[in-house]
């Protein structure tokens, strides 16, 4: 049974553009536009949210390509890290928040 | 050919770019006086370790020397190996060299001020004064300013040892303001990826060493893992050679290509023969001189400058994003 991730198949990123290529076209321009170069954030201050953005969206793809480009941009291993624990902290504020809406509703529930 | 030789077919890349490489000049003559070093670094194109025994005889040595005082437009003399300061004549060469007013440069580890010799136990802590009262320019790696990234490739303790080093060439003025002794940082990545931006490295590596260690330096130079040897047999077994390549091959740059730095050096090995640049001597890439392998005992400064460089598939390391060379990005 094949899985349904193959870290090969990044390379195939830009099949997207089968059956849809001017949409991709324009989105591969736009991605160039923001990730690959430094604009209002440095192209390491990008990789490293791209890096953050790629654990909390579980993209395995986005995994090991954003750790290169976050030490092709120069990067060190505790940049990295805190940038993952950055996802880690949202997430977990994310669910913690969400507690407010259960304790209201709490209220309501008890006489 | 094999299909990989194909696939990377790096003249024919040059070609359908309309990109031609003549040599330039001949302004730097790059010597690798032995192979022997202090370390074993997992990426060294050169295959160094302390159990090499390569090392130039003092023949080559003054030939040399001899070619130096005979062509005033090779105006550097760039020693490298191993570590060169290992072979018994480095000193003499780089007292000659500079009295025939040569710029001379030193490709220095920075252990091996530390380290004992490892054949003969001698102590090398005499460098950093050598090198200021010749006023070499030393040329040192650093894969980081931190201890993981360098330690890694160069084997544990090396990023503490190379601290002290440095201490140390500060200490007799390398790398300070004013005092002309140039003292330049080298990084290459410790892995298959590509270096970041030179000046944006070079200034985190500058806060880094001065606020981490008080310690201050010239410039960095970023240079690009070569897919040969040592770092090609891990590429080979992490299957990442592939990867590597298709990395480089996209990232073809044809402005670093007009400032690759076998246009105006030659690279002279142990045994006297000539090559195009280090990469090529490592691989056995003889410059061809009418049939026979370029040397140094047969040293003719006007057909060495209207030769054909020789290229292969490791040139895409040199072409790659801002480029790469021995003294840096290209581009």
């Amino acid at each position: 049974m094949s899985n349904y991730y193959e870290s090969k198949d990044l390379e195939k990123f830009g099949a997207i553009g089968k059956h849809a290529k001017p949409l991709a076209d324009e989105f591969f321009k736009y991605y160039g536009m923001v990730t690959g170069q430094d604009g209002a954030l440095t192209k390491r201050e990008k990789a490293l949210i791209a890096l953050a953005i790629s654990h909390s969206e579980k993209c395995p793809y986005c995994i090991d390509a954003y750790t290169t480009a976050c030490l092709e941009a120069g990067a060190n291993p505790e940049q990295m890290m805190e940038a993952v624990h950055v996802a880690a902290v949202m997430k977990a504020g994310i669910t913690l928040v969400h507690g407010v809406q259960m304790q209201n509703h709490l209220q309501k529930m008890v006489l | 050919m094999n299909t990989t030789t194909t696939k990377y077919d790096f003249e024919a890349l040059l070609h359908a770019r309309g990109v031609q490489l003549p040599p330039s000049s001949i302004d730097t003559l790059q010597i690798n006086i032995t192979k022997l070093c202090n370390q074993a670094c997992r990426h060294c194109h050169v295959d160094s370790s302390p159990a090499r025994t390569e090392k130039m005889s003092r023949e080559g040595v003054e030939k040399c020397l001899e070619i130096l005082a005979a062509h005033a437009g090779i105006k550097n003399i760039d020693v490298t190996g191993g570590a060169p300061e290992l072979h018994p004549d480095f000193d003499y060469l780089v007292e000659r060299a500079t009295a025939l007013g040569k710029h001379v440069m030193v490709r220095h580890n920075l252990t091996v001020q530390l380290d004992p010799h490892p054949q003969t136990g001698e102590s090398k802590e005499y460098l950093p004064e050598f090198f200021a009262r010749h006023r070499c320019e030393v040329i040192s790696s650093l894969p980081y300013y931190q201890e993981y990234f360098t330690d890694a490739q160069r084997g544990d303790g090396v990023f503490q040892k190379s601290i002290e080093a440095m201490r140390r060439l500060n200490a007799v003025g390398y790398g300070i303001e004013g005092s002309g002794l140039i003292f330049n940082l080298v990084y290459n990545p410790v892995g298959p990826y590509l270096p970041a931006a030179q000046a944006t490295l070079e200034a985190d590596y500058k806060r880094e060493l001065q606020q981490k260690f008080g310690l201050t330096f010239n410039g960095l130079f970023t240079i690009t893992n070569m897919p040969i040897n040592r770092f090609k047999l891990h590429l080979m077994k992490s299957e990442q050679y592939e990867s590597y390549m298709e990395k480089l091959l996209a990232a073809f740059n044809p402005a670093a290509a007009a400032g690759v730095m076998c246009r105006n050096i030659i690279s002279v090995d142990h045994d006297g023969y000539i090559y195009d640049c280090d990469f090529n001597q490592m691989l056995g890439m003889h410059i061809d001189d009418a049939g026979r392998p370029a040397s140094i005992f047969d040293f003719d400064f006007d057909r060495l400058l209207r030769r054909r460089i020789r290229f292969d598939s490791h040139c895409l390391g040199c072409t790659a994003g801002a480029g790469s060379s021995c003294g840096g990005a290209t581009s």
